[in-house]
């Protein structure tokens, strides 16, 4: 399986705001979901490996290729989608299309008539007056329309309701039957990745937290809940987060066996990808609070 | 081909599947030579990650049960299934030894260890 993003040790400063040491490489085949809460540099990230906005180090290899000296050429094989498209609102969807679609050197305006259908788009619309879903919906058609290697998708599901959540997935899912492509999006709304994600990444204050395969998440993680006196130092060690209520306490582990062996009358539950996110972020920041202190 | 995932099973998902198809293989609901699903279609059917079917079919191909050829498909192998049956009944035939062994130290009689096996057997069998 080859590689179609290499992404190695990218530094970024932001005032307060720092990306430090990025590194995750995209496999073909593969769709991954970069997750993360609000602020945690997922676009920052996207902006920076799509060459948006400069970086203080780091390389970057899209399809075995530098960035740095084939932008143009990667950038005819990628389909964005970015938060704010980046249209001109007073035009209509017709006329911004005939503006970027000769950009690309493999521009299908039968794939492009096919999409603009099968989303109800009516391209003499002007592009002020669409909702935020058909602004997603116009936006992925054209990252769709040119024969994309790869698409790169900042948040495309935030504010979208679950229908349209759920139609974008199958066509997710459609385009990566095509095979050797690779789908890479980032969202805070974790259960659209759990129908469709092959491989995860979680970013926290702009440092990969882990990047591994869904499946081996979801088998590695559970939800334990239990009696608060059954709670140790040692095993409190155990658990990545817990949350305790006067009836019980509820936490992540990665480490089963060793729950089941020190702890016992506790019930085990899958962990969801929400769950097992949540569970990292707050184990980081506990552990920061204890080193600043 | 039936296969189903559970999800409060404490075996890992790769597991479920893998062990699934290899009891269809061994039950002949799939025989040799037949084709298996495309990585692909195999993972959105069963809502999984392709990348655990990979992983699936890799490790049933390094214990021979099915071959990939490249470029057209993955099907189960032929020839090699009596020779898996054989190396699984000499598997039985060791914890049996092993068994017979212990029940001798513990004085357990040949008709008495008969009687346990049977019990068990029947417990498990349904």
């Amino acid at each position: 399986m080859s590689s179609i993003l290499e992404v190695t040790g990218l530094n970024k400063s932001y005032g307060d705001f720092s990306l430090s040491d990025v590194s995750f490489t995209l496999e073909e085949d593969c769709i991954t979901g970069f997750i993360g809460i609000n602020g945690a540099g997922k676009t920052t990230t996207i902006r920076t490996i799509l060459g948006l906005v400069t970086r203080a180090s780091g390389t970057i290899k899209f399809f075995g290729k530098d960035m740095n000296k084939y932008e143009q050429e990667l950038k005819d094989r990628i389909g964005i989608v970015l938060d704010d498209g980046g249209f001109y609102d007073e035009l209509s969807m017709a006329e911004m299309t005939s503006i970027i679609s000769p950009a690309y050197s493999r521009w299908s305006e039968q794939d492009y008539k096919t999409f603009m259908e099968r989303f109800s788009l009516n391209p003499r619309q002007k592009i002020a007056t669409l909702s935020k879903g058909m602004r997603m919906k116009y936006s992925l058609t054209l990252a769709l329309s040119h024969q994309a290697d790869l698409l790169i998708m900042d948040e495309p599901t935030s504010g979208l309701d679950p229908l349209i959540r759920s139609q974008l997935m199958e066509i997710l899912k459609d385009y990566m039957k095509q095979g050797g492509k690779g789908v890479f999006f980032s969202t805070h709304i974790t259960s659209d990745l759990d129908k469709v994600a092959d491989m995860l990444i979680l970013i926290n204050n702009g440092r990969i937290l882990f990047e591994e395969e869904k499946d081996i998440l979801i088998d590695t993680h559970r939800l334990v809940k239990g009696d608060i006196k059954d709670l140790t130092d040692e095993t409190r060690n155990l658990f990545l987060n817990i949350q305790e209520t006067e009836f019980g306490f509820s936490g992540i582990t990665n480490q089963l066996s060793k729950v089941q062996k020190n702890l016992h009358d506790i019930l085990i539950e899958r962990a969801t990808i929400e769950d097992i996110m949540l569970g990292y972020i707050e184990k980081e920041t506990k552990n920061n609070v204890i080193t600043s202190r | 081909m039936k296969i189903l995932i559970s999800n409060i099973s404490d075996k890992p998902l790769y597991q479920q599947i893998k062990d699934q198809i290899k009891d269809a293989i061994f039950k002949g609901e799939i025989g040799e030579g037949d084709p298996l699903p495309s990585i692909r279609n195999f993972a959105h059917d069963l809502k999984v990650s392709v990348l655990t079917i990979r992983r699936v079919y890799d490790e049933l191909e390094e214990e021979r049960f099915i071959t990939s050829q490249v470029g057209i498909g993955t099907f189960v192998s032929t020839g090699n299934l009596e020779l898996i049956r054989d190396s699984k009944r000499h598997l039985v035939e060791q914890v049996m030894l092993e068994l017979i062994q212990t029940a001798k130290t513990l004085r357990i009689t040949k008709e008495e260890l008969n009687e346990m096996m049977n019990i068990l057997y029947e417990e498990d069998g349904q």
